[in-house]
């Protein structure tokens, strides 16, 4: 006597083939779905972007007149927020890295610490634009200049490149480092000279992502109080500023007023976009680059 | 001090081939009822070991018997596993290396050590060889030059690698980085030099070479070298520890070890009844 009837098997192979084939469609249809509301978005971008995108449009600077306005202004404001938010992320979030990793005991309180770091990827990016606003821009005072907009970018990116950093930081294989203690390296000698250069691409990478991720938030500059129409070029970290998703934000609400704003905003994400893309891009092309065989 | 020479040196007893050239020859590492735990886990158990100067000496056994955490106890290598506890006394030129006051960085710039995996690092041939001297402030262009020549020279090296100095060091041959590794570890000028299976990521060939190295070597320093390969024991060494279960069953001239053990269990390790 077998215990698996095989008439009894043959009889319901066709309700278990056809689940089979449904699970599969469904996973597909899921799949699809994403798809094609990226490329519908994409498409009415194009279509109403494309049309204003010139020279003029990329030098010029903002206007009430749709016909010439620009976004200079908030392609040089991005590049300085960049500015701040690269060396403040890098500072912080690897000195931070560093610190789990390589001095911390495995226990409790690096565990806390880890648990609260995802959290902090966790919290809202308005809250970031909340303790910005308190922070940077009144009690010290510095208005809403790009330093102030950086330092708010800085943290609400600081996770990404933390976490980032210690991957790479992890993924330096421990023969390296007994190399180096060996032969009477201090832990910071291994860490400087071994550790971090061959954790470089990956931080790197990190770094990238984040700053790609900051320049896409609006919420938080908003909240810091970027004005809607800014028309001088900032000069430096003090100056007051905009970037380009405040700008599609802000002409996004005015093309109830005038309808040219939403041309002009869908110019923008596309540039955007391009810009988001190449980071992207730069970054798994450093990953692959530089990763090292062991 | 000779006096705990003979006293831990079964070797003395009997009458080996030169056993004034063994007595005069001074103890480098004194190993005093050392115990140690990883955890629970009880991996060396009441080791006493007295290591001479300019000989090499090995340290066999099975899987498992802490020949590897022995040698890095040494160094203090193991300092690195978290969970690790030391109790005994290890004398390096008498002064006691588990000691708090004891920094692993002066011990490990006296001791160098070769891995189990040649383990370069993704620089160049030269920045592998000059990473030693450079951590402990030489800078000058010059004399990291020479010795970076000397080293490669001494690690037998520099003949296949002089032109191409430059170079990632992960463009050797398996064989090639572990001779760097020695070389590298020779930049530091090292008294003491410990090899934990250094050949057995190795073809035979390079293997040879190590082996051959190893035997100049001695002249100048003093290798402590811990193998599974018993032939290779037999060939290259001077004293031979037996490790079985963390603790030393028998430590011998290798002539005698391999020839007339005293220990049954060491006999059955030798002639390939068990490990």
């Amino acid at each position: 006597m077998k215990y698996v009837d095989s008439e009894q098997v043959h009889k319901k192979m066709g309700i278990r083939l056809l689940a089979n084939n449904m699970a599969k469609t469904i996973f597909f249809l899921a799949t699809l779905f994403g798809l094609v509301v990226l490329i519908v978005l994409i498409y009415r971008v194009l279509a109403d972007g494309l049309g204003w995108i010139n020279i003029d449009f990329l030098m010029n600077r903002l206007s009430t007149d749709p016909e010439r306005a620009g976004i200079w202004g908030a392609i040089v404001g991005t590049l300085w927020l960049m500015l701040v938010i690269a060396p403040v992320t890098m500072i912080l979030g690897v000195g931070t890295a560093i610190y789990l990793e390589e001095y911390a005991a495995k226990g409790r309180i690096s565990s806390f610490i880890k648990t609260n770091i995802s959290n902090l990827a966790g919290v809202p990016s308005v809250v970031f634009g909340i303790l910005g606003l308190t922070v940077f821009a009144r009690a010290l005072d510095l208005g809403s200049v790009v330093l102030a907009g950086g330092l708010t970018m800085a943290l609400l990116v600081l996770p990404v490149v933390v976490v980032a950093s210690q991957e790479a930081i992890r993924a330096v294989p421990q023969f390296l480092r007994e190399a180096s203690y060996g032969m009477g390296a201090t832990k910071w000698q291994t860490i400087k000279n071994v550790v971090l250069p061959a954790a470089l691409p990956g931080i790197l990478t990190g770094v990238i992502l984040a700053l790609s991720r900051a320049i896409g938030e609006t919420a938080p500059l908003v909240v810091i109080g970027i004005p809607a129409l800014l028309i001088p070029v900032p000069d430096g970290i003090f100056d007051k500023f905009t970037i380009l998703p405040v700008q599609i934000y802000y002409w996004t609400i005015d093309s109830a007023l005038v309808a040219e704003y939403a041309n002009l905003a869908a110019a923008t994400i596309v540039i955007l976009l391009i810009v988001l893309f190449a980071m992207n891009s730069i970054a798994i092309l450093v990953r692959n680059k530089f990763q090292k065989r062991y | 001090m000779p006096v705990v020479t003979e006293k831990t040196n079964p070797n003395v007893k009997k009458g080996s081939i030169a056993p004034n050239s063994a007595e005069n020859k001074k103890v480098v590492y004194n190993t005093k009822d050392l115990n140690l735990w990883y955890g629970e886990g009880h991996a060396l158990k009441n080791i006493n070991l007295a290591i001479n100067e300019n000989e090499v000496t090995a340290i066999i056994g099975p899987s498992g018997c802490g020949k590897s955490t022995y040698i890095k106890t040494l160094n203090r290598m193991v300092e690195l596993v978290p969970s690790v506890k030391i109790s005994g006394e290890i004398l390096y030129r008498e002064r006691n290396i588990l000691d708090k006051s004891f920094k692993v960085e002066d011990l490990r710039t006296n001791v160098g050590m070769v891995f189990q995996k040649p383990n370069p690092f993704p620089k160049s041939i030269y920045e592998n060889v000059a990473y030693g001297p450079k951590i402990h402030g030489i800078r000058d262009k010059k004399i990291l030059d020479e010795i970076v020549e000397k080293s490669l020279r001494g690690a037998a090296i520099w003949d296949e690698v002089k032109d191409r100095l430059n170079q990632n060091a992960y463009g050797l041959s398996g064989g090639q980085q572990q001779r760097l590794c020695i070389a590298r570890c020779l930049a530091i000028e090292p008294d003491v030099i410990l090899m934990d299976e250094p050949t057995s990521a190795l073809d035979p060939i390079s293997t040879l070479k190590v082996e051959e190295l190893v035997q100049e070597l001695k002249e100048e320093f003093s290798i402590i070298i811990v193998t599974h390969n018993m032939q290779q024991a037999a060939r290259i060494s001077d004293k031979t520890a037996f490790f079985l279960n963390g603790e030393v069953i028998e430590f011998a001239d290798t002539d005698k070890i391999f020839s007339t053990p005293s220990d049954k269990r060491t006999e059955d390790y030798i002639t390939g009844r068990f490990g």
